[in-house]
């Protein structure tokens, strides 16, 4: 039997006080929904540090294009027309190509395609609320949509969603595994929403808050947000010697 | 300047989660939730194909939160290495998983039972870091309103017993009593498990 390096990677442990925690009673949803027990620690193993890739082959030509890939032909959804980009890196800040990102929302006046909401503001016959792209070389990626509205939510007597976009992002890792939501600089929804404050640090806030980006927008046509993801670091690199780098 | 006390040592931290909703199944499986036409079929829809090496399993899942009702809203995904126990991953280096096997499945819970049904293969033991095996498993990634930040568990297979007592992660679990709630039962192929989120019967959950 011959000595060998161990070859499993694996990634910066999860900072479980920056991310919100499991219960949040202001968040009513997850009082019954929050484990009691703590959670065992494993690290990683192959079963954590491997993760599912996906091929350019099952992006369609409109999936990054929430304006229109529900649309009728010639039309487009209503609202403000946006935007979104930014890069995906991990916590060393190196970018974290071909990964997919899914994106999903409600219309501008709030309502989502999906037969639980019974908001009263309608549906957009033009709008469906999802989308999806892989990242380049350099971990950027962009989408355009519309941006969304807020909404009324079922938590205490009058709680609204601040305008938010979710976003499901796969790293290169099943450990890096990530849902997040989206918001917008400036709304004041944001820091008075029991969702968002499931979240301690403000800072931490603020990584969730895109900034608009008047220099990536489109003249006369399209305003543009800036919104970086970053997933969980890779310790590899110090005594491995691995063909993609980090 | 890294080496200035006050900077940090690494330049970002991580996104913080937030809840995937009750309407996640917009992003994720649209078509389930019928918003037809945007993407051909769901992702993770199917995990194998008629060439696929293995033991073809279907494994049922329920979801219950702390007032012991199913959840309706949740979202499992799934993750596995194959008959061989190889990852169909670029991050799979010790040799080439079957390809006809995604590893990777993903399932709304039935809106009206909460019932997630997953059809896939056993999987092959997979090493640990130090060299140890581990008993054949599934790692399972669960989100939905209410769950703040997804939560990481495992299947086992009651009828892989003595592979299970050898297993280094269940060694982890102190209180071995709880092993139990990662155990999924059944015969001839078909195999079901339900996960508590909370209370006497709380399922193991992980940090990864």
């Amino acid at each position: 039997m011959k000595n060998s390096k161990p070859t499993a990677t694996s990634y910066f442990t999860r900072d479980r006080a920056w991310h919100p925690k499991a219960y949040a009673p202001g968040y009513k949803s997850s009082v019954l929904r929050a484990p009691t027990r703590p959670l065992i620690a494993i690290g990683n193993s192959l079963s954590e540090t491997t993760g599912p890739a996906f091929g350019d082959d099952i992006i369609g030509p409109l999936d990054n294009d929430l304006t229109l890939n529900f649309a009728r032909p010639g039309e487009s959804a209503i609202g403000e027309r946006i935007l979104v980009h930014g890069r995906v890196l991990d916590e060393r800040g190196q970018p974290v190509p071909k990964v997919l990102l899914e994106f999903w929302q409600a219309n501008a006046g709030g309502r989502y395609r999906h037969k639980k909401d019974g908001y009263l503001a309608p549906l957009d016959p033009n709008f469906g609320g999802c989308g999806r792209t892989l990242t380049g070389d350099d971990g950027s990626y962009a989408f355009r949509t519309i941006r969304p509205g807020p909404y009324p939510w079922p938590n205490g007597p009058n709680d609204w969603r601040p305008a938010h976009i979710h976003i499901s992002v796969f790293g290169q890792a099943f450990a890096q595994r990530l849902i997040t939501q989206m918001y917008f600089e400036g709304d004041p929804l944001i820091p008075i929403c029991p969702i968002v404050r499931t979240i301690a640090d403000p800072a931490a806030i603020e990584q969730l808050t895109a900034r608009l980006d008047m220099n990536s927008s489109a003249p006369m046509d399209a305003l543009a947000y800036r919104f970086d993801i970053i997933l969980r670091g890779s310790r590899s690199t110090l005594f491995e010697n691995r063909p993609e780098g980090n | 300047m890294t080496n200035t006390p006050n900077a940090p040592l690494y330049p970002f931290r991580e996104s913080p989660s937030q809840t995937a909703g009750p309407y996640v199944h917009i992003g994720l499986t649209p078509n389930a939730c019928g918003i037809i036409g945007v993407y051909g079929e769901d992702l993770g829809t199917a995990m194998v194909t008629d060439a696929t090496k293995g033991e073809r399993i279907t494994l049922e899942l329920r979801v219950f939160d702390g007032g012991g009702a199913a959840l309706k809203d949740v979202l499992v995904e799934i993750w596995q290495a194959d008959a061989q126990g190889l990852y169909n991953s670029p991050a799979e280096r010790r040799g080439n998983a079957d390809l006809t096997f995604t590893g990777w499945g993903r399932r709304a819970a039935d809106l009206e039972t909460g019932v997630l049904r997953f059809e896939t293969i056993k999987p092959g033991p997979i090493p640990f870091p130090d060299g140890r095996m581990q008993a054949p498993h599934i790692n399972v990634w669960i989100v939905a309103r209410g769950i703040n930040l997804g939560l990481n568990t495992r299947i086992y297979f009651r009828d892989e017993a003595e592979a299970n007592a050898d297993d280094p992660v269940l060694a982890r679990i102190e209180h071995s009593d709880r092993i139990e709630t990662l155990l999924a039962k059944g015969a001839g192929g078909n195999y079901s498990l339900d996960i508590h989120l909370q209370g006497p019967r709380e399922t193991v959950f992980f940090d990864i």
